[in-house]
């Protein structure tokens, strides 16, 4: 046997926590202005509040299957207030919070779920790829978006989000590698909520961490708590403020929970316990801490808890409202963004779907 | 100035790279090497390690990336080194490349061209030979071109960069050194979706591409001897097709030989035979044929003459749709 002498160690790091549940922070805290804080906030509620909104959505049958995000606000908003204007987004498909907080509107985002390509249509000027769906697929393309970034001597950086379950895939490898070799200016994201649908982490990988995966890339990676808005705040900004200096991409592991099911069509009961919900529930949640954070801090009382509730579910409604009312692209449409422009076999086939549309007799 | 294949890769893309500088060139090896086959040699010299990048092993990796440069506004150029390896990165091509500016509805597109060394008769490895166009020509959003000539190689890569969409560009590896010709310098564009009639011919109409293209030219000749008019079409674009070029020749001659190096089963001749059946039908002399390789996996060299069409096949097919 080799002896442990020659053994590789891994120098663990800590998990960096900012602020307590009882909303006390520590000496890490940025102290940001109390109008970032209330924006903050009023994002990760809107989050919350699209959400059950779109559960609710989903069981009425207004809507195919949803991919909750409950549980995981803090990850998303914190992570998408440390990015500038100019910055991208990589998305996966359960980041309805960081693309709202960049600016894609919820009627959008209910739209995809409804089964309205125009769901996808990011507005112009907003610096978001649209949901990508098979599983850390689009590592590859936030990589490349930020490499092309570096060529082009853009100021920007790109973050990427996607799961635990994507640490097992090779996209996951593959771009992590491609980002260190090339240096390219990418914070990559891992919303570590616990479960790939039914598979816990400790079964998808025996790595203790995820965030030792970065020390194989020769990139930074660190360890979050991803139930505190502030934590990951504070880990993008400065992630993203290295990756703008030259330093290279950072491998961000933010320890959060999904509360909800992996999609409507998934029964948690049959991988997980109630209890280990509601402890999460009643113990970590990232949008209480923040109150509690901003009611420490004088920022808040439940006077203006309440109207912010009933102000939000308005907006939420409304987008629902207009999503539902959106009628989606015609199929010509769709042929028609297929390439540039299109060929003959498309362009008879726009001929077949004119001829065969509105029905009629056979 | 005459040029082989490879050449007119190469001058392809030292134009392409000397014109616009958000063209890239990436892939394995394509950088200090100048690429397994040669083909991107001294473009790195020329255009620094920024723009030729050797990159890590791995054609997702590869694909992934360039969709991502393509996506933030670079021309990338990606290399497999030979298309049997190129299935890792198949995840990239169906379910982004091809789709992204429809699922953006035409906020994004991706305009990569993604080369590949392809096709048997050099006694590779497996692995190495393989033609597998039909699992590129079946996914929405990526265009396919397998040009044959030194001419059509250079003009077709240029047009292939310049398109705003994916192109797989097919590089046959039997080819890359097999002939030069005269290919016009400096500024040379070939449309893709148009075909070359490279034989003329008026009893039966050879439909073909890639290395098939000589080997139907040399089989026409043959059959010139048996008093036999073959007309030879090189598709050179396979997506989109030339239709109206293959209908007018099928039309005239009557009588239509497919020939594919590819497997037979659902193959790229499958659907040029359902395009004459709907089309054609009732100028048809004879039935339509195809000459192809097999359905089985491409064999280990002693074999891949027996496996790969040649002039005696392609005849035997011509005769017997001449005397139906």
């Amino acid at each position: 046997m080799i002896d442990d002498r020659h053994l590789f160690r891994l120098i663990k790091g800590e998990t960096l926590h900012i602020v307590k549940q009882d909303g006390t922070a520590s000496a890490e805290d940025p102290g940001l202005p109390p109008a970032t804080l209330l924006d903050m906030y009023r994002m990760m509620v809107q989050a919350r509040a699209f959400d059950e909104k779109a559960l609710k959505l989903q069981r009425m049958g207004k809507m195919g299957t949803y991919a909750p995000l409950s549980g995981q606000e803090a990850v998303q908003i914190g992570s998408a207030f440390a990015l500038e204007k100019e910055d991208w987004i990589v998305p996966s498909y359960r980041e309805a919070g960081a693309m709202m907080a960049r600016g894609v509107p919820m009627k959008l985002q209910y739209m995809i779920w409804m089964g309205n390509d125009y769901g996808n249509r990011i507005p112009d000027g907003v610096n978001c790829l649209p949901v990508s769906i098979p599983v850390g697929s689009q590592m590859l393309h936030a990589t490349g978006f930020a490499w092309a970034a570096k060529i082009r001597k853009e100021k920007y950086a790109v973050a990427c989000y996607f799961g635990d379950g994507a640490t097992s895939r090779g996209d996951f490898h593959e771009s992590l590698n491609f980002a260190g070799v090339f240096q390219v200016p990418a914070v990559f994201v891992c919303s570590n909520n616990g479960y790939a649908i039914s598979t816990p982490v400790k079964d998808q990988t025996h790595a203790e961490t995820l965030a030792q995966k970065a020390i194989a890339y020769g990139i930074r990676g660190y360890r979050v708590d991803g139930m505190d808005a502030i934590a990951m705040y504070v880990a993008v900004k400065d992630a993203l403020q290295r990756a703008k200096k030259g330093e290279g991409p950072t491998l961000i592991e933010a320890l959060c929970y999904r509360y909800g099911p992996h999609t409507t069509a998934d029964n948690p009961d049959l991988y997980r316990q109630k209890e280990e919900v509601e402890k999460v529930k009643r113990d970590r949640d990232p949008i209480a801490r923040f109150r509690n954070y901003l009611v420490k801090k004088g920022l808040w009382d439940d006077d203006k808890e309440k109207s912010l509730i009933e102000e939000i579910g308005g907006l939420v409604d409304a987008a629902a409202k207009e999503a539902e009312q959106s009628p989606p692209p015609t199929l010509e449409e769709l042929a028609r963004n297929v390439f540039a422009s299109p060929p003959w076999y498309l362009a008879e086939e726009i001929d077949y779907m004119k001829k065969v549309a509105g029905g009629g007799s056979p | 100035m005459m040029m082989n294949n490879v050449q007119a890769i190469n001058d392809a893309l030292m134009y392409e790279m000397g014109r616009d500088p958000s063209v890239m060139v990436m892939g394995e090896d394509v950088g200090r090497d100048g690429g397994v086959f040669r083909a991107t040699a001294g473009l790195q010299e020329k255009y620094g390690r920024e723009r030729v990048v050797d990159t890590p092993l791995s054609e997702n990796g590869i694909v992934g990336c360039a969709v991502g440069l393509a996506l933030n506004g670079m021309k990338p150029v990606a290399e497999i080194q030979f298309s049997g390896f190129v299935f890792a990165a198949y995840d990239q091509l169906i379910s982004h490349a091809g789709r992204m500016r429809q699922r953006s509805l035409g906020r994004f597109n991706v305009p990569i061209v993604v080369r590949m060394p392809y096709g048997g008769g050099v006694r590779a490895l497996e692995h190495h030979s393989e033609s597998d166009e039909t699992i590129f020509t079946q996914v929405p959003g990526l265009k396919v071109v397998a040009p044959h000539s030194p001419s059509d190689v250079k003009g077709l890569l240029i047009s292939a960069i310049r398109d705003p969409d994916p192109v797989i560009f097919l590089e046959h590896i039997r080819l890359y050194r097999a002939f030069r010709e005269e290919v016009p310098e400096g500024e040379h564009t070939v449309p893709i979706g148009k075909a070359k009639i490279v034989a003329k011919g008026k009893d039966v109409s050879i439909l073909t591409w890639g290395a098939m293209v000589g080997v139907s030219t040399e089989a026409a000749k043959q059959l010139e001897g048996e008093g036999v008019s073959a007309e030879v079409i090189d598709l050179r674009s396979l997506k989109p097709l030339d239709v109206g070029a293959i209908m007018d020749s099928v039309k005239k001659t009557g009588r239509a030989v497919i020939v594919e190096e590819a497997r037979r089963l659902s193959g790229f001749g499958s659907d040029l035979s359902a395009l004459l059946a709907e089309r054609a039908l009732l100028y048809l002399k004879a039935p339509i044929a195809r000459v192809s390789g097999y359905d089985i996996r491409f064999p280990l060299y002693r074999l891949e003459d027996e496996y790969l069409p040649d002039t005696r096949r392609i005849m035997m097919a011509v005769r017997e749709a001449m005397s139906f």
